[in-house]
């Protein structure tokens, strides 16, 4: 699998027929995932990232276009596909009534390990998933990150070469979700395993992808590492305030033809600007201003956010984006389960 | 790639869900008590009743009401199975095995099979504890009785199991079909009370409930009587129960996503 990519989509999309009016939920998804990657599909509620993975992972056929994952076609040969990918869904995957270790050794059946090799890879995954207190225990008696540990272990029992998340700390506290991560990495490093999440935490894309795709309304709109989406698409925010409105003024075309860029003046002696690499411009500009002899107060240069990113290319934020949709995301009966 | 032929793979995958299924009765055989109550409660409070009713000796009416009691485990244990598979429905432990490189015809096979064992384990149970009361049967026939009980109990584990997949984002409707049937099932298949003294109609209508044939089939086995006709429409009905509850429940699993 010498440089074959581990995910190849071509043309994919997703029409759903809600009330016999169709809904895109998916158009058009192109892209290449290179073995090893981690990369995460970020969007808000109802863009389409569910659907997507669910097509991926063989859940659901897409209405056109083709998908190689792992090096099968998931239309032609979704059995070799399922061999060959872990999946954590968004609902917790172990079954009420079993026993953790249990339902981490039938996993193991299902996807042909012996005997003492199930039993041995599921005491392995106990122990660094941090399971074993509760290995004994039914899966109705784990709380919500006990839970989600156990489903990453179901997802990783055959060791797939890629790992398909959705959503994967939706509702955990922030000391859940960094450990839930840590594993990830861990397991990663380890291995080399590809990681493919979907998010609509920002925070949890800048920090942890390699790569972000953004997706809304069914279609990818960006696609490339946090730090470059931050620089071609929001730039830093910078602020100069000075000690009087006359030098913010005197200052401001200035500010304006080294930035190349729209300047805003305050009533509060302040300017105001965003600039792609701003973080290298505010040093120049407090020089040049310095040797024309205007003195600069204050300068604040303040980095961009995903959350910026995304305001640029679709005019709103994702929480914005979040609310209307929601109704949307749950349309879709046969697709995406909320 | 392992390209495991296709027939084996779906044996080893049914074997691998039958396994899984029995994991939690294993784990905790006291869930089979708690599913005895009902039967228990009708053994216990109306064999009574139809004692004193019936003017016959005990071990006769035992004989003729055991056999329903064995039928009605299924009926209400067995009949209410699908609510499992709502359950994981609901989570995402039935997509997981979606996903999973299992033949989704054994997901559905497995969970039917699984079925026989705490049907097997709760009628003998239940002969056990009718014997003490006068309860007398002929082994063979019990044994073979059991077989059909099997059947049916996969045929009906199968229907349920499709009434869960057919039901998805309805739950409510799983209890309302199941509940609605389960009473004119019992009462028509003279579980209870013969129906000899009922009015024409409701005999009319009984012959074309299996539950019936199979209530009658069992009762004849367990005295023994190996060649009554109703034996052979027992099977019959317990046969083409499985077939079509195998069939349904089969086609629901492979549209399940």
């Amino acid at each position: 699998m010498t440089n074959e990519p581990i995910i190849d989509a071509r043309s994919l999309s997703k029409r759903f027929s809600v009330n016999k009016q169709p809904v895109e939920a998916v158009t058009d998804l192109s892209f290449t995932v290179q073995p090893g990657e981690l990369v995460a599909f970020l969007g808000p509620n109802g863009a389409g990232k569910s659907t997507s993975l669910r097509m991926l992972t063989t859940l659901i056929p897409p209405t056109s276009g083709s998908a190689r994952v792992a090096g099968h076609d998931i239309r032609r040969e979704p059995a070799a596909v399922r061999r060959n990918i872990g999946y954590v869904g968004q609902l917790n995957s172990g079954s009420f009534a079993q026993r953790v270790r249990d339902e981490l050794i039938s996993q193991g059946a299902f996807y042909g390990l012996g005997k003492s090799q199930a039993r041995r890879r599921a005491d392995e995954l106990i122990e660094s998933l941090d399971l074993a207190p509760f290995a004994k225990r039914s899966v109705q008696q784990l709380s919500g990150g006990q839970k989600l540990r156990l489903d990453v272990a179901l997802g990783l029992m055959h060791a797939p070469p890629l790992l398909f998340l959705d959503e994967p700390s939706t509702g955990l506290d922030p000391q859940s979700r960094a450990n839930l991560w840590q594993h990830i990495i861990d397991v990663r490093a380890q291995h080399g395993t590809t990681v493919f999440l979907t998010t609509h935490y920002l925070e949890e894309a800048d920090r942890y992808a390699e790569r972000v795709m953004v997706i809304d309304r069914g279609r990818m709109i960006a696609d490339n590492t946090a730090e470059r989406l931050k620089a071609e698409l929001a730039g830093d925010a910078l602020r100069l305030t000075f000690t009087s409105q006359g030098d913010a003024e005197a200052a401001a075309s200035m500010v304006q033809r080294l930035a190349g860029r729209p300047v805003q003046t305050h009533q509060d002696h302040s300017l105001r600007l965003t600039a792609p690499d701003g973080a290298r411009l505010l040093p120049t500009a407090v020089r040049e201003l310095d040797a024309a002899g205007i003195r600069v107060d204050c300068a604040t240069g303040v980095p961009p956010t995903l959350d910026d990113v995304f305001l640029s290319l679709t005019g709103r934020t994702l929480r914005e984006a979040d609310a209307p949709e929601e109704s949307e995301a749950k349309i879709p009966m046969e697709g995406p389960v909320k | 790639m392992t390209n495991t032929p296709i027939r084996g793979g779906i044996r080893r995958d049914t074997w691998n869900v039958l396994v899984r299924e029995l994991r939690p009765v294993v784990r905790d055989p006291f869930t089979l008590i708690f599913s005895l109550v009902q039967p228990l409660v009708f053994l216990g409070l109306f064999a009574p009743l139809l004692i004193g009713q019936s003017g016959m000796p005990v071990d006769q009416t035992l004989r003729w009401f055991v056999p329903g009691v064995i039928v009605m485990i299924v009926l209400f244990g067995t009949g209410a199975v699908g609510s499992n598979l709502q359950y994981e429905m609901m989570t995402g432990s039935h997509e997981r095995t979606l996903v999973a490189p299992l033949a989704r015809s054994s997901l559905l096979i497995g969970r039917a099979l699984k079925e026989v064992a705490p049907i097997m384990a709760q009628a003998l149970l239940i002969v056990l504890i009718a014997l003490p009361f006068g309860f007398r049967f002929h082994p063979g026939g019990l044994a073979i009785g059991l077989v059909m009980l099997a059947v049916f109990s996969i045929g009906l584990g199968s229907l349920s199991y499709a009434l869960a997949l057919g039901t998805r984002d309805r739950e409510w409707l799983f209890c309302g079909v199941q509940q609605t049937l389960i009473f004119p099932l019992l009462i028509l298949s003279g579980m209870l009370l013969p129906l000899d003294e009922g009015p024409g109609w409701m005999r009319a209508v009984s012959t074309v409930n299996p539950v019936n044939w199979v209530v009658q089939a069992e009762r004849a086995l367990i005295q023994g009587e190996f060649w009554d006709p109703v034996v052979l429409w027992g099977w019959v009905a317990a046969g083409l129960l499985a077939v079509l509850g195998l069939a349904v429940g089969i086609r629901g699993m492979r549209r399940s996503n």
